[in-house]
């Protein structure tokens, strides 16, 4: 008899709203609200270069801005700052350490524990009184440190509490009995949740959480060491080694110099402790002036003498390393007096301000080989992420960007300078900030709207809205907006349009075609190398001698320029800067920011530009232009309307040479010709027919296909073959499309757009799917959509589901959900966020079936994993020589097939390396300090250390990839997910009013619930955390606000309280997973409740009640499942593993629950559609049942398609 | 010849009444007079290369070059399956110019006349004077065809058409380059004789 639920102890604190957000961000919400056509999110990630001025004023510059923004606490002056992502270290003009913590909505928390224990005794029970040998009465975990309640102090006064103590009843995934105790026979032992007759001691876990508060501001690192081993006053600073290990998650090396010449490490820095825990002192061979640390094991330092130091035995087990060595600097008399290094890459600057970059570093080889001189005089140099470079030039004190530094050309080509303006200097008001980000907004809406402006009436409705930095256009003569009316301005279309010219849109194109900069060109003063830049003397810098050393540098302008000088550099000159840290800046060799060039909308030659067309000028050229040509369209055009169209009757023939997985066996690749024989029908209509010439045996055959019954073009792409499958119905029940492949990517992406656009054409679909669509993705990251008909969901004789056409979207995904109201979120392999623009195609399908505007760059990434498996043998201990019956001693995850490091390739010509092979230490089953695992034979289940029993060891390689596509998407930064739920709602429901309910999980296993989603800001605006007692995996909402979640570990909650006017709800109800089993994925529909176990267990919530709505048990419903999604009308999808078809046998199958009644919730059977490596599917936006039959008596026979419960 | 089939109307059969008639021939091609394409890919070439001659007067061909091969492609596509959008898409960028310049390097343009025999008059001019002010279409006849202009106080002998109708002559060039161009981003202009009538 399952328990009923009871709710949790409430985890407060979590759920209340975050009322702090970054000003900016406030601000953008507001234009959001103003303008929602333009998703809000920067279609490049929203990351930040942070730099310190002459005076000490740090600002940031971010490389979606134009401009340099005051940092938001600027209470300090700075001399040092150091960023990563997610926070900036520095040391400020007082000498103090200061960490500044970027915002989130997603709060830092901390979970503080303690025990309560007590003992049995025949008298009065179980009792506070202890015998006198055992524990405290409040210990930690382990019993032996005292830990009463009140003694657990906040670390620092940057912390608060988020609630009281409260006792945690969650006992491993089961709800405990009443106060959360449990039991055992003695301390210390093993405690069960059961009380027996031999229980004679008890404890239970009080729990509560404490939460950084100090954000988007300087918080000082307290100095409560030791006094004997106080640091003295800091000198320089260097944050990096996020790149050493994952856990804890955001863990960072913090390295400082103090004044003395002396090395000091912070411990305990990560993300749930951004300020770690304490300094320790590191021995070094010399006085340490300056240090860098790089994003993984390097880390340099610059000595009094001019020599560097290089740490050495970095690695995860020891990220403070074990050795210095040193290197010698390029020349003798020029010591080096500045070192930045990456994660490959080491650049210095000697004391003659040259800079080098130090050839041949590596993991292995920390030091490098030799230096090799750089062009340019620089008083620094910062490495930031990617290896990219930045510097500070040595006269004109600006910025400048290392130009073209790629994986394959580290030194890069030029250095560029910044030329973008301080906030500061463009408004003196008091509101700059939000003056920003409209300067920001409105540049990028002319881009925007000036790729959609031809067509899109809306667009051009948007455009005539003038807004700042953007001048007000020529008054239009005729204020109807005719959106084909544009024809008429675009070259040679004039002959061709039948609709009245008019003036709006002419003048609007040609307003566009002013403000839009290309930026190409615009850059190319910009862009002139380093040695042509005329490098005028400011005039106010002093000069600095060479014998000035580095870490006087800033220390000393800021001493020497009186603050009065501040005036004068305010508005007219560029800023001059002191310090540069890119930690935090990603920046690819591809995508660079623009922050090289003046912008338009800003520069006064453009707005003369502008001005100079004024009306009066305009009026009578222009005027008589639209006057003639409106003549001209009535007179060559309007009296032949009634002409038939001359519609090409004729046959189109597109051929090439392909190849064909031929269908009988041995199957093999045979060379085919192919031809697409596209027909025109009267009625304008097409049709196209695909011929396969093929020769067996000397003889000539063909096969042929009409497109209009092809269902699905799949791209499957892997390393060797640029091939694509097509599925017909009937090829969809065998499981053996049409598989095609083409010699190059090129040629396989052209016929995929054409036979996609004919398919499409020939089903007359075309444009933006519909609210109702259902979404896929398959295991290649590939999104595919179908239009769901009306007899889909019908009660009787539903359409089959292999008939259902799916065609493909641009980008790359993981998941994917949709909700009726025609919001689209996607997750990707790398956790980012989409949110679907409106658009349709890219990727492959640029140009052809494409919507020319809301299509985005998109990008993923994943790691491929290897296996290094070794054999122990008594002489040698392990090696990699094993048994002749082994595996491959690099192999696959199977064994089965061998995966070396050199020959392992990307998993398609679309994806390309971007890191170098690293141990994977995050694999089940723990690993030992190398990443080995051991078992006892191969194949067995691996432990991560080592057992007399244990013959065999593995471990597992990563090596992370990039894809970059384009697609309908967004991101909607900064965080990351792991699983997202929109509210499935039926279109009766009048819903337009309130905003709609989305659901998520982070990479972190935080749940949150996003507000201000809405059809017209389809992003939302912010993040509303809910607090949980631990990380979350997936979750779930449906049409009634039901919120089912599931925890790691594998138990099931429920969310009470959930209205649309407490979108948080209030507590969480703990729901035990079926006996024996870990529970993966929810879906909630309109009232069924589905859960998905580790073992591809389908489960159905009996039980729910409106007014008991967890229900009471699970039932089991299906095997062989690995997704579920549940829609709005209760329809039940699923994604089958494995399929047997005639031919053969498919993984990864859409399947529909067929027989699905109000009163037989759970169905009857399965209807297999689409397959071959789908990986999900979400049928949560259709809410379309078709109409009742009339033929309501007649017995409802088993339909064809259901088989019986789905068995492999 | 080459010629678009808009500028051949304007340029031979503007007077004529509408429909207009045309003759077909299928065979005795004019190999003398008219360049063969024998294929579409010829076509497509010959098209794609009058569209890098006009990037090559205006950007220097810096963004036709800058363009993937799938943009070279969709500007034909489009012109081909007469898709504006898909066409507009790719040529708006060539219709750019940098925010520094008050328009192209220099106009693309070609001048036709029915009364001589040179095929047409095709020279390097600038949309802007070197004062800064705009260059008109006045500026441009009377620079490389004065004859078409008419005297001050003479009588008008010739119609300026283009797309089938006379932009006033104080029409600026870059203005019409950037909206009177035809697919291939030249701006055809024929001088044809003023009809009597």
């Amino acid at each position: 008899m399952p328990l009923p639920a009871r709710p949790l102890a409430r985890a407060p604190g979590g759920e209340a709203r975050l009322s702090r957000q970054p000003r900016s961000q406030r601000s953008r919400l507001r234009l959001a609200r103003r303008r929602p056509r333009l998703p809000l999110a920067a279609t490049m990630p929203n990351s930040v270069l942070w730099a310190v001025d002459l005076f000490g004023r740090v600002y940031t510059l971010s490389t979606a801005g134009q401009y340099w923004e005051l940092c938001k606490d600027a209470q300090l002056e700075f001399k040092r700052v150091s960023a990563t992502t997610q926070c900036c270290w520095g040391i400020a003009c007082d000498n103090q350490v200061y960490v500044y913590v970027c915002a989130s909505d997603v709060p830092i928390r901390r979970r503080e524990e303690a025990y309560e224990n007590q003992r049995w005794n025949p008298v009065g029970g179980f009792c506070e009184k202890l015998l006198l040998s055992d524990r405290w009465l409040w210990s930690d975990v382990s019993g032996l440190q005292h830990r009463p309640l009140d003694g657990v102090a906040l670390p620092s006064p940057h912390w608060e509490w988020e609630s009281d103590w409260y006792v945690d009843e969650n006992f491993g995934g089961e709800p405990t009995e009443k106060g959360g105790w449990t039991y055992a026979i003695d301390f210390p032992a093993t405690y069960t949740r059961d009380k027996k007759w031999n229980s004679c001691v008890r404890r239970r876990k009080w729990i509560r959480y404490r939460r950084y508060k100090s954000r988007d501001i300087w918080a000082k690192i307290p100095s409560k060491d030791d006094p004997k081993e106080l640091p003295d006053p800091f000198n320089d600073l260097s944050v990096g080694g996020w790149e050493i290990m994952e856990e804890p998650v955001g863990r960072l090396s913090v390295w400082a110099v103090s004044l003395q010449g002396r090395v000091w490490y912070r411990e305990d820095v990560s993300h749930s402790n951004p300020e770690g825990s304490s300094w320790s002192l590191l021995d070094t061979p010399g006085e340490v002036v300056q240090i860098s640390c790089g994003p993984h094991d390097l880390l340099w330092a610059t000595l009094w003498e001019g020599q560097a130091l290089v740490r050495e035995g970095i690695n995860r087990s020891n990220p403070k390393g074990s050795s210095w060595s040193i290197v010698e600097p390029p020349g003798s008399e020029n010591g080096i007096m500045h070192v930045s290094v990456g994660v490959s890459v080491v650049w210095a600057v000697t004391k003659d301000r040259k800079v080098w970059f130090r050839r041949g570093v590596n993991s292995h080889n920390p030091c490098g080989t030799s230096w090799i001189e750089m062009v340019g005089e620089m008083t620094m140099v910062n490495v930031g992420m990617n290896d990219q470079v930045w510097g500070i030039g040595c006269e004109d004190r600006a910025v400048y960007f290392r130009q073209g530094v790629t994986p394959s050309e580290l030194s890069g080509k030029t250095w560029k300078a910044i030329v973008v303006a301080r906030e500061c200097d463009r408004s003196h008001s008091g509101s700059s900030s939000s003056l920003l980000s409209a300067g920001c907004f409105f540049g990028d809406e002319v881009r925007g709207s000036g790729e959609s402006a031809p067509s899109d009436t809306d667009a051009s409705s948007e455009i005539e809205r003038p807004g700042p930095g953007q001048p007000l256009p020529a008054e239009p003569l005729d204020d109807s907006r005719n959106p084909t009316g544009s024809l008429a301005s675009g070259p040679g279309a004039g002959r061709t349009t039948e609709d009245t010219v008019e003036d709006a849109c002419p003048a609007k194109s040609g307003r566009e075609a002013r403000l839009d900069t290309h930026p190409g060109q615009a850059s190319t003063l910009a862009e002139l190398p380093w040695t042509n830049i005329d490098l005028k003397e400011p005039k106010k810098v002093p000069s600095h001698s060479a014998a000035s050393f580095p870490e006087t540098n800033s220390l000393s302008s800021l001493g020497i320029l009186p603050l009065g000088l501040e005036e004068p550099y305010g508005a007219d000159d560029h800023p001059l800067w002191a310090w540069v840290s890119a930690g935090g800046c990603a920046v690819e060799a591809c995508a660079v920011p623009r922050w090289f060039t003046v912008q338009a909308g800003l520069s006064p030659s453009v707005q003369t530009l502008s001005l100079s067309i004024t009306p009066a000028q305009t009026a009578a050229w222009r005027k008589q232009i639209f006057q003639q040509l409106t003549e001209r369209t009535k007179r060559e055009l309007e009296n032949f309307r009634h002409y038939e169209q001359a519609v090409e009757q004729s046959v189109w023939v597109k051929t090439g040479a392909l190849q064909w997985w031929c269908d009988w066996k041995p199957h093999k690749w045979l060379d085919v010709r192919v031809a697409l024989e596209q027909f025109t029908g009267h009625d304008g209509a097409r049709d196209s027919i695909l011929f396969i010439y093929y020769v067996v045996h000397e003889e000539k055959k063909y096969i042929h296909m009409f497109l209009n019954e092809v269902t699905a073009l799949v791209p499957v792409l892997n390393e060797t073959k640029h091939s694509f499958a097509l599925y017909t119905p009937e090829r969809t029940r065998q499981r053996w499309p049409v598989r095609l492949a083409a010699a190059t990517e090129q040629d396989m992406n052209d016929w995929l757009a054409l036979l996609s656009l004919s398919c499409c054409e020939s089903r007359k679909v075309q444009g933006r799917p519909s609210p109702q669509a259902i979404w896929s993705v398959t295991c290649k990251g590939d999104i595919f959509v179908s239009e769901p008909s009306l007899d889909l969901e019908a009660h009787e004789h539903p359409l089959p589901c292999d008939q259902m056409f799916w065609r493909q979207m641009g980008g790359h995904l993981r998941v994917v959900e949709a909700n009726s109201r025609g919001v689209v979120w996607g997750l990707g392999y790398d956790h980012t966020a989409w949110v679907y623009t409106g658009g349709y195609g890219g990727g492959c399908f640029q140009g052809l079936a494409s919507s020319t505007s809301n299509i985005y760059t998109q990008s993923d990434v994943k790691c491929v994993h290897i296996y290094e498996n070794q054999r122990w043998n008594p002489v040698t201990g392990y090696t990699s020589r094993g048994l002749p019956t082994d595996r491959y001693m690099w192999s696959d995850a199977s064994g089965l097939q061998e995966c070396t490091k050199a020959g392992t390739k990307p998993p398609s010509l679309q994806w390309a390396w971007v890191s170098d092979w690293f141990v994977d230490f995050s694999v089940p089953g723990g690993t030992d300090q190398e990443g080995w695992q051991y078992a006892s034979d191969f194949p067995a289940s691996y432990h991560g250390s080592k057992t007399m029993k244990d013959f065999v060891r593995r471990r597992c390689w990563a090596r992370k990839c990039k894809l970059v596509t384009s697609g309908p998407w967004l991101e909607v930064a900064p965080i990351a997910l792991r699983d997202v739920s929109i509210i499935p709602e039926s279109p009766s429901a009048e819903g337009s009013g309130h905003s709609i309910a989305l659901w998520a999980i982070s990479d972190k296993g935080d749940v949150l619930c996003r507000l201000g989603v809405s059809e017209l800001n389809p992003a939302g605006s912010s993040w509303l955390h809910v607090g949980t007692d631990q990380p979350f995996m997936s979750i779930s909402i449906g049409a009634c606000y039901q919120v089912w979640a599931v925890a790691r570990d594998g138990s099931a909650f429920y969310r009470g309280s959930v209205y649309p006017s407490q979108p948080a709800g209030d507590c969480w109800y703990h729901i035990p997973p079926p006996p024996r089993q870990r529970l993966k994925q929810v879906s909630v529909g309109q009232t069924s409740v589905y859960a998905l176990d580790d073992n591809g267990n389908l489960w159905y919530r009996q039980g729910i009640t409106p007014s008991y709505p967890q229900g009471s048990s699970w039932e089991h419903v299906s095997n062989n499942v690995c997704r579920v999604s549940v829609g709005p009308l209760d329809q039940v999808w699923v994604i089958a593993s494995k399929v047997q078809g005639s031919h053969s046998l498919s993984r990864g199958t859409v399947c529909h629950r067929t027989g699905v009644q109000p009163h037989e919730p759970k169905g009857q059977g399965w209807d297999y559609g689409i397959g071959g490596g789908w990986d999900h599917i979400s049928v949560r936006a259709n809410a379309t049942r078709g109409p009742r039959s009339s033929s309501q008596e007649q017995e409802p026979s088993a339909p064809p398609e259901a088989y019986g419960p789905i068995c492999c | 010849m080459h010629y678009p089939i808009g500028l051949l109307f304007d340029l031979l059969a503007s007077s004529s009444a509408l429909p207009w008639n045309i003759t077909v021939h299928f065979k005795s091609f004019p190999e003398k007079d008219l360049l063969h394409c024998p294929s579409k890919d010829a076509i497509e070439a010959h098209f794609m290369s009058c569209m890098k001659e006009a990037d090559a007067l205006k950007h220097k061909s810096q963004v036709i070059n800058e363009m993937q091969k799938k943009d070279h492609k969709q500007l034909w596509m489009g012109l081909q399956n007469d898709r504006f959008d898909q066409f507009w898409a790719i040529n708006r960028k060539l219709m750019e110019y940098p925010a520094e310049e008050n328009g192209f390097r220099y106009i693309p343009f070609r001048i036709y006349q029915t009364t001589t025999e040179r095929p047409f008059i095709q020279k390097l001019f600038r949309p802007v004077a070197a004062d800064g002010q705009l260059h008109t279409l006045g500026d441009l006849l009377k620079e490389v065809c004065p004859s078409a202009v008419a005297p001050e106080d003479g009588e008008k002998k010739n119609q300026v058409m283009i797309h089938g109708i006379e932009p006033m002559l104080e029409t600026p060039l870059q203005w019409l380059s950037e909206h009177l161009s035809y697919p291939d981003n030249f701006l055809h202009i024929s001088i044809i004789p003023q009809p009597t009538d």
